[in-house]
């Protein structure tokens, strides 16, 4: 699913440049559930940006779905994201004046889909993650674990390829982090592959997989025993 | 632009975001509203120079007769020149499709009485043409007509003070008054914006003066209008031109001046509307200039609007939305916003001015109105302002680095 070679990024920091990924070789098949683990600075921010085609690298090579990614211009890395991707992140962002069911439903009228269909698939997926009863919430009358919910409902609205959550529990307690791993962990379930950056041990061990960055190179890539999060909730 | 959920996706970011659409709408109502009502005083202004500048119509011209002061052809000079009737016909008859009315004046007085009460008052012989000429507002009753011109009538046609003065708190209308021994029937009553003594004139058909003061066919003025499609200029030179053919009828020296002279408003005309095209001309610059404050006014708004809507355009990237669609949707919405509080301010100016209406009318503000003409130009030029203030707004917009935006807390 993904394939990535030799992947380099530096970033211009004033007249010194700051090489922040040194070359990474990844592998991803279709229904993994990585981890990707490191302290702050590591480049896993910077790793998942590029996954995410948010940012570009500077040198190596990335296929998503034996697509090659580089060179892309605005239209068509959004095209692309809108396609292969859905997001998951830390802050949630979600749209502070839309409902649940508009947030989920915005990236179905980026694919066009037609506003009964962006309704209907919407709802399922608000059921999915436990949330039918709260469609016509804004986000500021939901908790965090709702919030973060919601955003996974959105991530997976557009059917992507690769769920890519970016340290999706960081501002929740632990109960609520197990409950959004706990739905992760049922999605992966079903097939979908997912990338979870996070710096949390116990949050990586509920993966199926654990890669570790440090100082911008992979020094350990383990499979593990999954830990169910649905025992703690 | 038709997509139906394009524009669902854009009343929902409006309506749910009251302030920031406020604030943009009411810079441009209130630069369309300034604009309205700069423009329609403008106009005011102007209907106030054509109407109540002169009391007479402005496309009069003036035809007068003198003596001649200069030796032509045989002839000496000092000598009277009289306009008869030929004299009218001719000019009427010549200058076909360039005259709209024309009338003779043949100018009398005569001392009026009735019951205890009487007075000198002017006559004028004229014919049912000078109405128009005169701009002569009937109070009551009719005008001279033809009819009576043809017939010769004692019909007469009197001033608001002429029945002031000699009727006191009685109708005049249908009442006989004695001038001169002879009586003649009021057949009418106006009233005349140039002042008293335009009130205090009697109106009598001129061939009937003729008949009475000594059964002749002489003339003492001819008065014509010209056609309202001629030009300033053009009039000028209408007048000259019968200047010139009616002193080659006389037989006079062509560069006789006191012998046959036309009069007319057009040269004063002329300069009036040059400096009330200046005063328009400022009307509209300051006008104009409010309107592009408005436009720079929803710019900075709309600029405003985008760094706060950072994030959500962050989001929308990364859930796919292409820059194409980003600035659609700025555009669309700043298009939207300009058009309706344009509009707005637009239906707001005219509703002031039909309030101002004519109360302003002792500042030389007469009937202040904007024309249809105008309007749709205060429309087109909004929607294209909407555009110009959306774009670069938009063109940022769509720049924003979705991973910049998303970490933007």
């Amino acid at each position: 699913m993904i394939e990535i070679k030799d992947l380099h990024k530096s970033y211009q920091m004033g007249s010194n440049s700051l090489h922040v990924l040194k070359g990474i070789d990844f592998n991803v098949k279709e229904g993994e559930l990585v981890a990707i683990m490191g302290s702050s600075g590591s480049g896993k921010s910077t790793l998942l940006n590029i996954l995410g085609m948010l940012d570009e690298a500077d040198s190596g090579s990335y296929f998503l779905d034996n697509v090659p990614i580089k060179g892309l211009n605005e239209t068509k890395a959004a095209q692309y994201r809108n396609k292969f991707l859905g997001f998951v992140f830390q802050s949630f962002n979600l749209i502070n004046y839309k409902t649940a069911l508009e947030n989920v439903a915005l990236p179905l009228y980026y694919q066009r889909k037609k506003r009964k269909e962006r309704i209907e698939t919407a709802i399922s997926y608000l059921g999915k993650v436990g949330l039918a009863d709260w469609a016509t919430h804004l986000p500021s009358e939901l908790s965090g674990g709702q919030k973060q919910r919601v955003a996974i409902a959105r991530a997976l609205a557009a059917d992507p390829k690769v769920l890519l959550a970016d340290e999706p529990t960081g501002a929740l307690d632990s109960t609520t982090s197990y409950e959004v791993m706990d739905i992760i962990q049922s999605i992966n379930d079903e097939g979908k592959t997912i990338l979870v950056v996070t710096h949390e041990p116990d949050i990586a061990d509920m993966c199926k997989r654990i890669v570790h960055l440090k100082d911008g190179v992979i020094v350990e890539d383990k499979k593990v025993e999954q830990v169910r999060a649905s025992q703690y909730v | 632009m038709f997509d139906r959920d394009r524009w669902q996706e854009i009343f929902e970011a409006i309506g749910k975001n009251k302030l920031r659409t406020f604030l943009s709408g009411f810079t441009v109502a209130l630069g369309i509203l300034i604009f309205t009502v700069l423009l329609g005083l403008g106009n005011g202004l102007l209907n106030s120079f054509l109407n109540g500048f002169v009391d007479d119509a402005q496309n009069v011209i003036f035809i007068n007769s003198g003596n001649t002061s200069k030796a032509y052809k045989g002839f000496q000079e000092n000598r009277k020149i009289q306009f008869k009737n030929e004299d009218f016909d001719f000019v009427k008859d010549n200058y076909k499709g360039k005259i709209e009315f024309a009338t003779p004046r043949v100018y009398r007085e005569g001392q009026a009485k009735y019951k205890k009460e009487s007075g000198l008052y002017s006559l004028r012989g004229v014919n049912q043409d000078h109405q128009y000429l005169e701009k002569t507002i009937m109070m009551k009753g009719r005008y001279l007509n033809a009819v009576d011109i043809a017939e010769r009538t004692k019909n007469i046609v009197i001033g608001r003070l002429v029945e002031k003065d000699l009727f006191k708190n009685e109708n005049a209308l249908g009442k006989m008054l004695d001038m001169d021994g002879i009586a003649y029937k009021i057949v009418g009553v106006f009233q005349d914006s140039g002042g008293d003594n335009e009130e205090r004139i009697i109106y009598i058909p001129f061939s009937t003066v003729q008949l009475l003061f000594g059964n002749n066919d002489l003339l003492d003025q001819i008065n014509i209008t010209y056609n309202m499609a001629m030009s300033a200029e053009q009039a000028i030179a209408f007048a000259e031109q019968i200047e010139k053919d009616l002193k080659e009828k006389f037989k006079v020296d062509p560069t006789d001046q006191s012998a046959i002279r036309t009069r007319s408003f057009a040269e004063g005309i002329k300069e009036t509307m040059v400096i009330l095209g200046g005063i328009y001309f400022i009307i509209f610059i300051v006008g104009i200039g409010t309107l592009i404050s408005g436009v720079i006014g929803i710019g900075n708004i709309m600029t405003f609007s985008i760094k706060e809507r950072t994030k959500e355009l962050g989001i929308r990237k990364a859930l796919g939305a292409s820059p194409k669609s980003i600035i659609a949707m700025v555009l669309q919405e700043s298009i939207l916003i300009t058009s309706v509080a344009g509009y707005v301010g637009l239906l707001l100016g005219i509703f002031v001015l039909k309030l101002i209406g004519n109360n302003l009318e002792k500042f030389f503000i007469l009937n202040p109105k904007v024309d249809t003409g105008v309007i749709m130009v205060a429309t087109i030029t909004l929607i294209l302002a909407g555009l110009f203030a959306g774009y670069i707004p938009a063109r940022r917009a769509a720049r924003i680095k979705p991973i910049i935006a998303l970490r933007d807390e």
